[in-house]
């Protein structure tokens, strides 16, 4: 198979010679013929600017478009490489820079003294009607229909998502008192139409979870047209398409972006990681979700790029509600209360090691500026899964390699990586069926269509069998190595920290659940559930815990249950949340679900330790009776003074682990009272009572 | 880059400047200098570890009427029936009864005011679990401010659980807003720090709309409380500040009174339709409120404190910020002293 790949590549090489022998005039190659593209229109090139003599020799970066100059192509235009430079001496090859034609592209970047201003220019740019390179045939109508539709789509879905993602919090309503507080929208519905994680889940626990099952509408979708996900659907690749076209790098464009865009033997990564996660989910932790671009999107978008943009506009809303101006205080007032309600929430959130999260965010969309959609094609377990699949497609690309004339116009679109250049063939695998291929070509060279010739397409998924073989063996020792060692708070080692969200199910399964899509966190209105770094273990790193001491369980929210994809956490009501505690017996008729159990640290306690009457987390203890009572005491101060002190002290069959009394400690840094695992409800082994204990009924 | 050249012109360099560039380079450095020295002395840390004390004045905000010529002090209406089988009275007869027996809201509400009510929202608790106020109270009060001539009313509080919640599930965001009151959210950006200079608050951080208004009605509901035994209108301004408000439970009766001190309402509307008798102050079981059918409006909030505490059995004297307050001056836990009405519902 790796042979193939390389016979592949002489293929494309021969290709090259292929077209030197080319008979017409090849404009992109100049190396053959007059190049009519440039001299055949008539138009006289505007004389060399003065800002090009002052400068010396040209620049030798020129402007694709200004080269061409009335043969701009209008339909390839938001495309990956279509908006920077290209250097016409990386196509070109053997054009002189110092040459008439390159120093009129270069004078015609910058305006001439005499001439109209830069923004006059613009303007005409704007209206003048842009011609295609090449042929001059333009893409048939219905073709670049289809391009607009699926930039709308992209648009759409991208919005939709972003809507969902901001609408994954609790606002308040108008519902009556009675009703419960649950999503109205479905606001994880991208994650429940998500393959992968339906197949990682799948294999690790062997039930499909609910609303996963819609993933089966996006695999018949696959299995129609290829990855169109990827290419129309998908927000987190909407966003490398977006930012690949809007700033790739100086080093990104032109010759550089053709090679960049060129099949590369990296691209079998993301299949290499695509099975090592589902050996990892068949062993039994579904880590995959690490790598799921929706749940990348979820986690990065919502954990930090929305706080952080939440924080920037508070702070500088509140330096113009902080000024004199009546005006401006009012309006910046109302604008804060606007996005309260409707983009953010009425507070700041902060979310654990979340820095590390959008720095890793950053890094993944950074690389568009190198290799465009670099994320999709290395590195995304669903692009990978999808491409699978995309062997099935009955849509695919017909090509007639004859009339290719070498431009590579349709490389310098793409956006998979899938060679639909002629002379080679076409990778079904990694084609994103953007289209742009098809749009760009001006030789009508590439065709989309329902049941192609086959001819010129492959689908050689994983070259090398071996490599394939070892990520699955990587994916499995992974577990392995991992659940022997101290680190598996599932086996051996109960982290106090692990502290998990209400309705979680046991380690086990939960980590088979799990794939760490942050859905819960961003929906959590006391900002108490976290991405964890590595206090569940190596294997549960991004899984939710909840850390009091940034924010506690609200004791009668359901929300991370009820918008969790996968049933890590379960779909629980307010009752079974909360128990019901049968005021006469004092026992519990339905057992509360507890996440942990509450412990003094007397040391640092006021009534304890320092004669100082507090019992603020008494107040705060949501459970009715509650778990934190108070034994009065008189003590005597320093001065001798006796001072009456109500000694707070936990009941561990009362407490829930919600982890109120720790968040509203007054001992600020390393409060009284704290929260930790032991005592919650979903294991049989992290206890402290024999069952069925109830100290209550004992006195 | 200037063109390089092998030697530089040892002539213009020697050449000296002609007097009106000395000038200009003196006047330039006298210039720079006396800019840097004036922001010097402007940005000058002088050092040294500032602490913050309480000094000065007590921070007030007086919401009370100037000349008030009304006919009673405290009006109380009772409309649980002795017969358990006939209807209790609701709560909006209550409050227009109490109303009615203070002179109308009219005698306390002006015509273009803007009225802030501060009912108790402070838990995500059901208006039948009464830790917050009944929202049907806040419905009739906030009714009644309109028909007075209010120009705006808002109605907020600085909630203790997730407002979002809380405002929802107290019912008080739902009947507010249907009688036309603006109900705000408690976003961070709405706290402003004050310095009350009280005894034991200093610098808090304060919530604006509360105290950015015309006329202020306090709304509280009468609760138990494990640490201050009884919690209602006093202790209601605990919602009046933002940042860290467990540090007050350290001197609850202190910092109660400061907040008393800091806040006076034009009119303190108590309502007791159901009394959280135990495991206060947001219970938790229905079982843990009792039916009360009372509401009962003062202009005094200390008296109206003294008076309320019996609903939950508690006597007047066990309560520490009441004492304080009354050395205070802020009012009078003698409620029999009051000017005073009951009114009978049933």
């Amino acid at each position: 198979m790796a042979a193939a790949l390389r016979d592949k590549g002489q293929r494309g090489e021969k290709g090259r010679e292929d077209a030197v022998s080319h008979d017409a005039p090849i404009p992109w190659r100049g190396v053959v013929g007059q190049v009519p593209a440039l001299d055949t229109l008539g138009e006289a090139l505007p004389p060399p600017s003065p800002s090009v003599t002052r400068e010396g020799p040209p620049k030798r970066r020129l402007h694709l478009r200004l080269v061409e100059h009335q043969v701009v192509h209008a339909e390839t235009e938001e495309a990956t490489g279509s908006r920077c430079a290209l250097p016409v001496q990386g196509i070109v090859g053997v054009t002189d820079p110092s040459q008439p034609v390159a120093s009129a592209a270069v004078g015609a970047s910058s305006a001439p003294a005499k001439g109209p201003s830069k923004v006059t220019q613009w303007v005409k740019k704007l209206f003048q009607k842009k011609r295609r390179a090449g042929s001059g045939i333009p893409a048939r109508t219905s073709i670049r229909t289809l391009v607009w539709i699926r930039r709308l789509a992209q648009t759409g879905f991208f919005l939709l998502f972003m809507y969902w993602l901001v609408n994954t919090a609790f606002r308040g309503s108008f519902a009556s008192t009675e009703q419960n507080i649950r999503m109205t929208k479905p606001v994880e519905g991208f994650l429940l139409a998500d393959p992968f994680v339906a197949l990682i889940t799948l294999l690790s626990s062997h039930t499909l979870y609910r609303g996963l099952f819609w993933s089966l509408g996006l695999v018949g979708l696959t299995l129609v047209f290829g990855r169109v996900f990827c290419g129309w659907i998908c927000p987190f690749g909407t966003l490398h398409h977006f930012l690949g076209w809007l700033l790739p790098s100086r080093k990104g464009k032109g010759a550089k972006r053709v090679a960049a865009n060129h099949t590369r033997p990296y691209q079998k990564l993301k299949f290499y990681l695509l099975y090592a996660f589902l050996a990892a989910a068949a062993a039994g932790v579904v880590v995959g979700g690490v790598f799921d671009p929706i749940c990348v999107m979820v986690r990065a978008v919502g954990l930090s790029v929305l706080p952080a943009t939440a924080w920037v506009s508070t702070h500088l809303l509140g330096m113009a509600s902080n000024s004199n101006v009546r005006l401006l205080q009012v309006s910046a007032d109302a604008t804060q209360d606007l996005l309260a309600r409707s983009v953010f929430q009425t507070k700041q959130y902060y979310f654990h090691q979340a820095w590390f999260i959008g720095a890793l965010f950053v890094a993944i969309l950074f690389m568009n500026r190198i290799v465009p959609r670099f994320w999709c094609r290395a590195l995304c377990p669903l692009g990978a899964l999808l491409g699978v699949m995309a062997k099935y497609a009955v849509v695919g690309m017909e090509k007639d390699h004859a009339k290719c004339t070498d431009c590579n116009l349709c490389i310098v679109h793409c956006q998979g990586a899938d060679s639909p250049q002629g002379g080679v063939k076409w990778r079904q695998d990694e084609c994103h069926v953007c289209l742009n291929c098809e749009t760009a070509c001006p030789e009508d060279v590439i065709k989309f269509r329902f049941f192609p010739n086959w001819k010129s397409r492959t689908t050689e998924l994983v070259p090398e069998r071996r490599t394939a073989l070892a990520s699955v063996a990587a994916g499995a020792a992974f577990y392995a190595l991992h659940r022997q060692s101290d680190a598996s708070v599932a086996e051996v080692n109960y982290n106090p920290k692990g502290i998990r969200p209400p309705g979680s199910i046991e380690e086990h399964a939960f980590l088979e659940k799990c794939i760490r899509c942050a859905e819960c966190m961003k929906v959590c209105p006391n900002n108490a559930l976290h991405p964890a770094f590595l206090e569940a273990g190596v294997e549960g790193l991004w899984t939710p815990i909840l850390i009091p001491r940034i924010g506690y369980c609200e004791s009668s929210c359901v929300l991370c249950g009820d918008v969790c994809p996968t049933g890590a956490i379960q779909k629980i009501n307010e009752t079974q949340k909360l128990g019901k505690w049968k005021q006469i017996g004092k026992e519990w008729e339905v057992a509360p679900i507890r996440m942990g159990t509450a412990f003094f640290d007397k040391g640092r306690c006021l009534p304890w330790s320092m004669a100082t009457p507090c019992i603020v987390c008494e107040e705060f203890c949501p459970t009715s009776p509650k778990a934190i009572y108070t034994l009065d005491d008189v003590v005597i101060n320093r001065k001798g003074e006796s001072i009456k002190v109500q000694k707070p002290v936990v009941d561990p069959n009362l407490c829930i682990g919600c982890g109120a009394c720790e968040k509203v400690c007054p001992v600020v840094d390393q409060p009284a009272v704290y929260v930790t695992s032991v005592g919650e409800s979903r294991s049989k082994t992290n206890v402290i009572l024999l069952e069925n204990t109830s100290y209550n009924t004992k006195t | 880059m200037p063109p390089k050249s092998k030697s530089p012109p040892v002539e213009t360099l020697r050449e000296p400047p002609s007097r009106r560039e000395m000038l200009q380079r003196a006047g330039l450095a006298a210039g720079v200098m006396a800019g840097t020295a004036a922001l010097a002395k402007w940005r000058w840390d002088k050092g040294g570890f500032g602490q913050h004390f309480a000094e000065g004045q007590r921070q007030v905000r007086d919401f009370r009427l100037r000349s008030d010529p009304g006919p009673l002090d405290l009006a109380i209406a009772r409309g649980k029936p002795e017969d358990p089988t006939r209807p209790p009275a609701t709560p909006t007869q209550l409050v227009e009864a109490v109303l009615a027996a203070m002179g109308g809201m009219q005698r306390f509400i002006s015509r273009g005011d803007v009225v802030a009510i501060k009912p108790n929202i402070g838990w995500d608790r059901t208006p039948l679990h009464g830790a917050n106020t009944n929202p049907e109270v806040v419905g009739a009060v906030v009714k009644a401010c309109y028909a007075a001539g209010a120009k705006h009313v808002v109605v907020t509080d600085a909630s203790c659980n997730d407002p979002g919640r809380c405002f929802q599930k107290s019912g008080i965001w739902n009947a507010a807003y249907a009688m036309g009151a603006e109900v705000i959210l408690p976003s961070e950006h709405r706290f402003r720090t004050m310095r009350l200079r009280g005894d034991v608050l200093d610098e808090w951080p304060v919530y604006t709309p509360l105290v950015n208004a015309d006329k202020v009605i306090n709304l509280p509901v009468a609760k138990h409380h494990n640490l201050s035994k009884y919690t209602a209108a006093m202790k209601n301004w605990y919602g009046v500040l933002g940042g860290r408000r467990n540090r007050l439970h350290q001197s609850i009766d202190l910092s109660v009174a400061d907040l008393a001190t800091f806040m006076r309402p034009t009119l303190t509307i108590l309502d007791a339709v159901r009394v959280l008798m135990r495991n206060g102050p947001q219970g938790g079981n229905f079982d843990d409120a009792r039916e009360a059918h009372v509401v009962a409006a003062c202009t005094d909030q200390v008296a109206l404190d003294a008076w309320g505490c019996q609903l939950i059995g508690q006597k007047r004297e066990n309560l520490a910020y009441l004492k304080i307050a009354e050395e205070r001056g802020i009012g009078t836990s003698q409620f029999e002293k009051l000017r005073t009405r009951e009114v009978s519902l049933v």
